[in-house]
This record gives C-alpha cells, structure tokens and sequence, in this order.
C-alpha cells in the first residue's frame, strides 16, 4: 500500500513541523497552534493505519478531535487570562512558576 | 488448687498496684495519700495472703514431682528455643516468696508512715510495688530467661528508688552507679546463659539441671565448661548481692529512701544473687572450682567489709557495710556446699537486717533527718520502742545465744569448717567477721542510743514515731528474735525443721551430722566470740569513750585506710572509670560519633543538598525549556523502545545488505 506509507511520511513531517513550531516560536496562539498541528499529524496517521488494521483507528480520531475541542477550550481560556495579566502573549514571560 | 494453678496471681496483684498507682498518681490531679497506701498495702497483702494460701495447698496437696511447674504463655519462640512465661514452685520459691511478701508488706506499711510527708508519695508506692512484682518473677521463674527478667526489673526499680530524691546530685549519681555496676556482673550472667543455652540447647531449670546432673563432676582446678558457667553466673551474683569486687554500688545506694535501704538492699534484692547460686546448685556442686571461688570471695567480702564497718559514722552506711558482709556469708554457706545453711542466713537476715533499718530510719525521723552517728546519743530513753527493737536485731545479727543469728550463723561456720567444700580458713574468716560484727553492732547500738546526747536539743525535736512505723518493728524483732528455732538443731531441742523442709530441692545433708558434743563446742565457741566483741565495744564506746580517738590516733594509717574503704572507690576511679571515660570523650564521642556516624549523615545530606542545587536549575520555569525537555525526553522513550530494529539498521551487515 504505497498510499499508506505517503501517508504516515506526512503525517511525520506535520508531527515534526508541529514540535518545531512548539519549540521555536515565542506566541503563545502560534504555540497553541503548533500543538494541534501535533493532534492533526497523529490523526492521520491512525487514519493511515485503519486502512491496514481496521476500523479502530478512526474510532481514536474521532476521541482525539473530542478531546482537543476541550483542549482548545481550556488552552484559549488560559491565553486570554495571560494575555490580560501580562498585557503580552511572548511566551518568555510567562515565568512565573519559577522561585 | 486455686493458688497453685493460678501462680501468676502472686506477681500480678503487686503489678496491678503500681499500675494504679502510677496511672492514677500521674493523670489525676486529686489522687489522695489515702487511696495510694490503700492500693499499695492492698495489692501486697494480698499478694502476701495468696503465698499463704499457696503454702496451705502446698503442703494440703503435696503437687508430685517437684518443681510444681505452670506453663502459662510464650514468650520467646526462635527456632529451636523457646522462653515462656513459666512458673515453678518447690520448698526454695516458697522460702523466697514468704520472705518477699512478708517482709515487703511490713515494710510497706512502714513505708506509709515514713514517706508521709514526702513529695512524689504515688511515685514511690508505685516503683516499690512494681518492685515487688519484679522480685517475685525472679524467685518464681522456672528458666534462666525469666529469672533475667525479675533479675533486671528489680535492677530497674532500684535505680528509681536510690534516685528517687533526683533532685539531689548525689542521689542520681548513687543510682546510675548502683545501675552500671550491676551491668558489668549481668554481662557474665548473660555470658552464662548463652553458654547454658549452647550446651543443653535449653533455658529451662529442669532441662538444665537434669541435663546437668548426669554429667560427671570436674575435678579441682580443673576449668571445664561447667565450671565457665557457674563462673559467670557468680559473676551476675557478686554484682546483685554486692560480693568483691563489684560490692561499690551497695554503701552509695544508702541514698535511698530508708525503707527502700531495708527492702531492696538488705532483704530482697541483693540476695537474689544468692538465691540464684542456690537455684543453680546443681551446676555449682559439679564444679569444686567454681564452689571454692564462690567460698572464698564470700569470706573475702565479709571479712574486708566487716572491718570498714568498724570506723563508719553514718548509720545507714555501717548497715550497708553489714550487709555486703552478712552476704559474704550467705555465698561462704553455698561455697561451702551448704545451701541450705545459706538460705537459712538469708530469711533469718531478711528480718533482722530489715529490722535494724527500718529502726535506722525511726531514729533518723526522731532526729529529723540526721545520720551521723557522732550526732546522735543518749536515746536510749526518748525512743524507747526503737531502741527495744534495735536492741533485739543487734542481738540476732550479733550472734547471740538463741537468737535467729545464732542459728543460722553457727550452721554456716559448721558447715565452713565441716562441709564437703569446707576448710579451716574459711572457718577462721567467719569466726573473725563474726567478732568483728558484733563489734560494730555494739559500736553502732551504743553510739546512737547510749552514752551523752550529742545532738542539739533545740533542733532536734526528739519524738517516737507513728504506730504505723513502729507495728512492723516489733513484728520483726518477734521473727528476728524467734526466726531462729524452725531450724534448730536436734542438739537444741528442735527438729532442723528449715533443713529438712529444703532437702528435696538441696538433697540430704552428705555427710552424717557431727556429734553433738563437736556441736556444743562450735556454739560456745561462736557465743563466745559474739560476747567478746560485745565487750570491746562496750570497753570502746561506754566505759572508756575517748579511747576510740587514742586507738584511732596511733593507729592513723590504718585507721585511714579503713575510713576511705581502702579507697576502693578511688582505685576503681582512676583504673577503669577515668580511662574509659578518656576513651568514650576522645575516641567514640568525638572520633567515631561527631566525626565518623554525624559527619557520613551530614555528608549524604549535604551531597543531596548540593545535587538538588544543580537539577534546581533545570526547572527554570520557562515554559519552553520544558518543551524541549519533553522531547529530549520523547525521543528518549523511542529509542529505547526502537533500539532494536535501530541497532540492525546500523550493523554493518545490513549495510552490505542495502549495498546489495
């Protein structure tokens, strides 16, 4: 199935795009981003892998998308409450967890 | 059969009352004086009537074969050894336990009178009983084990009690030392018992002894193992019952209250070791070593303490000399192979020296608090039922005709001289301590009772004491006096009544009696004796006063030598305690404890301190540096997980093979 290992290099492309993005960069929304680019990326490669292995795969897609609907909710939540404390979304200053 | 089944009734009413009285004197704000005496003379009274209900069934039922023995729990199970809470009963317990029940009750009740007005009153009544309980356990125990426990438990309660006045540094003092000292003889104990236990794979009296008693007996001077063994118990022995060399701890536990003195230190406690030599006599009499070591330190030790008794001013102090000497005596009785005769000398001991305490203790209460026998005189009058009390004691451990000191002191220098371990030097060391000792009991009777009164009239107050001190005075100058005839030789009209209620625990006396004309002659010979050290003293202390002084004066050196005990206490400070007292500060304190066990705990915190300072930094609290912990981390996990597939990816065959 030459479709499915296209599919999975894709899928390793966006997953590594995404940690890239998560590392890199310095806004928060882009960080956000970068996260579901990951959520994305693991998506299709169970879709890739369902068409091997049966059904199950996409069963999982679907409690992925459920969960990072949530996520998206939260995360933006705590975005919007940085963004207004800080007055800035860089993502240097969100440091005070340090002592 | 209710006391005979339920042995452990006897301890645990005296358990039971300290457990009140300590529980309820510390956690009730109001626990009156009344309620504390009520418990502590209840539970021991009870106790006592128990022993004599258990003396009625004893001889009503006659329990076959000796010793009569309950096992009640275990206590210890490890492999092959078992320890358990056993109790056993033969004529040698119930010796023991008449003499604890009894004289502890009296001197409870004592007590009651003499502690009224002292502070800490449920404290003492709880240690004193808790004592009791102790005691008991020791004489009714039925394996070496158990008797440790009794053993040590009354160690315990000794140090309580000589230190029960801590605030004194002296007191505290007397009392740690009391408790080192005994360490040291209950080291060999141990030693002892370890080798029992490896030798006959047991603890228990009757597997040992009967073990023991099919063993051929070793010869002397020969140090075979059983002679080992019977060493090292003496050894646990001279430190309970103040024998040479380990006697320092006794004269300085006289910091005590009083009738702790009479309880602990003249009647019960510091004869245990000699009640466990008797217990042990199967082992002692295969070994004629270990009998001659026992005879000859017991005669060592009642003749060296008999002479610093002479020139003691403290009262309690002369007392405390006496009794070391007068269980000098009782260990010469067992060296000598005399069992009997010597716990004979411990009951009849038990009353009188109780009794000369206890009335020590009435006569420093009239003086309100003095001891010092050069303040004192001339009472005689003014307390009249302690001088009459006194005075028989002084008579029964004097040695008088007919008096329980009589009896039991001509059996041990009979047996001394006669016995199947016996020999003239022990004879000649007993006949001197006995002069000697009616020589200080004169001393003492007549420098605090007779003669000019040195004390200061205004100060002193002179007064008799409460009937509740004076009550057991007179019981025991009855048993002190009349304590002697249950064992009477036939020659004196009695039956040896005492020698022949112990012979199924001692066996028969070996060898036919002596006739009783060699009798008569020992006994004028003792009573002559006991007389002639009357009169010295007399000559000394009343007819010529001031002749002590002269004697003391030409005689300096030895007068001093004996004033410090032979500065025994000094020679054991500067041989054993300063050194190890040097090395304990220099070498385990602060090489191997601060230096060596503090400074490796300090490192290793100190270490862990310093390595959670460095991985501190890693948590930086920038978000992002932990993102890329997260896939350092990741891509950890997955090339261990890929290792495999990852490591034939790279061999070099499989190079080949994609060349291919």
């Amino acid at each position: 199935m030459p479709l499915t290992s296209e599919c999975l290099i894709l899928s390793a492309l966006l997953f590594g795009l995404g940690v890239a993005g998560f590392i890199f960069k310095r806004n928060l929304i882009t960080i956000f981003m970068a996260v579901e680019l990951m959520l994305n990326a693991v998506n299709l490669a169970f879709v890739a892998f369902s068409r091997v292995w049966g059904m199950d795969g996409q069963v999982f897609v679907f409690f992925v998308i459920v969960v990072a609907a949530a996520e998206a909710a939260v995360g933006l939540a705590i975005i919007i409450l940085i963004a207004r404390n800080r007055q800035s979304l860089n993502v240097e200053r969100v440091d005070f967890l340090k002592l | 059969m209710l006391i005979l089944r339920y042995l452990w009734i006897i301890p645990a009413l005296p358990l039971l009352g300290a457990a009140i009285n300590g529980l309820a004197g510390m956690f009730l704000p109001r626990w009156p004086n009344k309620a504390v005496s009520a418990v502590a003379l209840g539970s021991t009274g009870l106790s006592f009537a128990a022993v004599l209900e258990l003396v009625r069934e004893f001889v009503h039922y006659a329990p076959y074969p000796l010793p009569w023995v309950r096992q009640y729990f275990t206590w210890i199970a490890a492999g092959d050894f078992r320890a358990g809470f056993d109790l056993q009963l033969d004529q040698l317990t119930i010796v023991m336990l008449l003499v604890v029940t009894g004289v502890g009750w009296l001197i409870h009740i004592y007590s009651t009178g003499y502690m009224a007005r002292e502070g800490g009153y449920y404290r003492f009544f709880a240690y004193l009983n808790l004592f009791t309980f102790f005691m008991l356990v020791l004489v009714l125990a039925a394996n070496f084990a158990l008797l440790f426990v009794g053993w040590e438990g009354v160690g315990l309660c000794s140090y309580l009690l000589i230190g029960f006045w801590f605030l004194k540094r002296s007191a505290s003092d007397a009392g740690k030392k009391a408790f080192i000292v005994n360490r040291i003889g209950d080291f060999g104990f141990m030693l002892g018992m370890f080798l029992l236990y490896r030798t006959f794979g047991s603890l228990d009296f009757r597997a040992v002894f009967g073990q023991a008693s099919s063993l051929p007996a070793e010869s002397f001077g020969q140090f075979g193992l059983l002679t080992v063994v019977c060493l090292l118990l003496f050894a646990g022995a001279t430190g309970k019952s103040a024998q040479l060399p380990l006697y320092v701890w006794l004269p300085d536990a006289m910091e005590g209250p009083t009738p702790v003195s009479a309880l602990i230190h003249a009647a019960t406690m510091v004869t245990a070791g000699v009640y466990m030599v008797a217990r042990s006599h199967t082992l002692f009499r295969l070994s004629p070593t270990a009998l001659f070591v026992v005879a000859a330190a017991g005669a060592a030790t009642a003749l060296f303490s008999a002479t610093i008794a002479l020139v003691q001013n403290d009262i309690k102090r002369v007392l405390a000399y006496s009794t070391i000497s007068q269980l000098g005596y009782m260990f010469l009785a067992c060296g000598a192979g005399a069992f009997a005769a010597g716990i004979f000398h411990l009951m009849t001991h038990s009353f009188f020296k109780a009794l000369l305490f206890l009335a020590a203790g009435s006569v420093i209460h009239a003086l309100g608090g003095e001891q010092d026998m050069r303040k004192m005189g001339g009472l005689a009058g003014r307390v009249r039922w302690t001088w009459l009390t006194m005075l028989m004691a002084t008579l029964a451990i004097a040695g008088a005709p007919g008096f329980s000191g009589f009896f039991s002191k001509d059996a041990i220098l009979l047996a001394a001289l006669g016995g199947a371990h016996g020999g003239v030097w022990l004879y000649a060391a007993g006949l001197f301590t006995a002069l000697l000792t009616a020589l200080y009991m004169f001393r003492l009777l007549f420098l605090t009772f007779h003669g000019q009164p040195r004390f200061d009239e205004h100060q002193a107050h002179v007064h008799e004491s409460p009937g509740s001190m004076l009550a057991p005075l007179m019981i025991l100058a009855v048993l002190s006096v009349a304590g002697g005839w249950m064992a009477a030789p036939e020659f004196w009209g009695g039956s040896s009544y005492f020698e022949r209620f112990l012979a199924p625990v001692f066996g028969a006396a070996a060898e036919a009696a002596p006739a009783s004309a060699e009798i008569q002659k020992f006994a004028a010979i003792a009573a002559g004796v006991a007389l002639a050290g009357f009169l010295l003293a007399w000559a000394f202390y009343l007819w010529r006063p001031e002749a002590p002084r002269r004697l003391a004066g030409s005689l300096r050196a030895a007068y001093d030598l004996l004033l410090h005990k032979y500065f025994v206490d000094e020679l054991y400070g500067a041989v054993v305690v300063r050194p190890l007292l040097w090395l304990s500060t220099n070498l385990f304190w602060k090489a191997v404890d601060s230096a060596g066990i503090d400074g490796a705990v300090n490192g290793v915190a100190a270490s862990a301190a310093g390595l959670g300072d460095r991985v501190r930094r890693v948590h930086s609290g920038n978000t992002r540096s932990y993102a890329v912990w997260v896939v350092i981390g990741a891509l950890a996990v997955i090339a261990v997980i890929f290792w495999p597939l990852l490591r034939e990816a790279l061999a070099p065959g499989a190079v080949t093979g994609m060349v291919r």
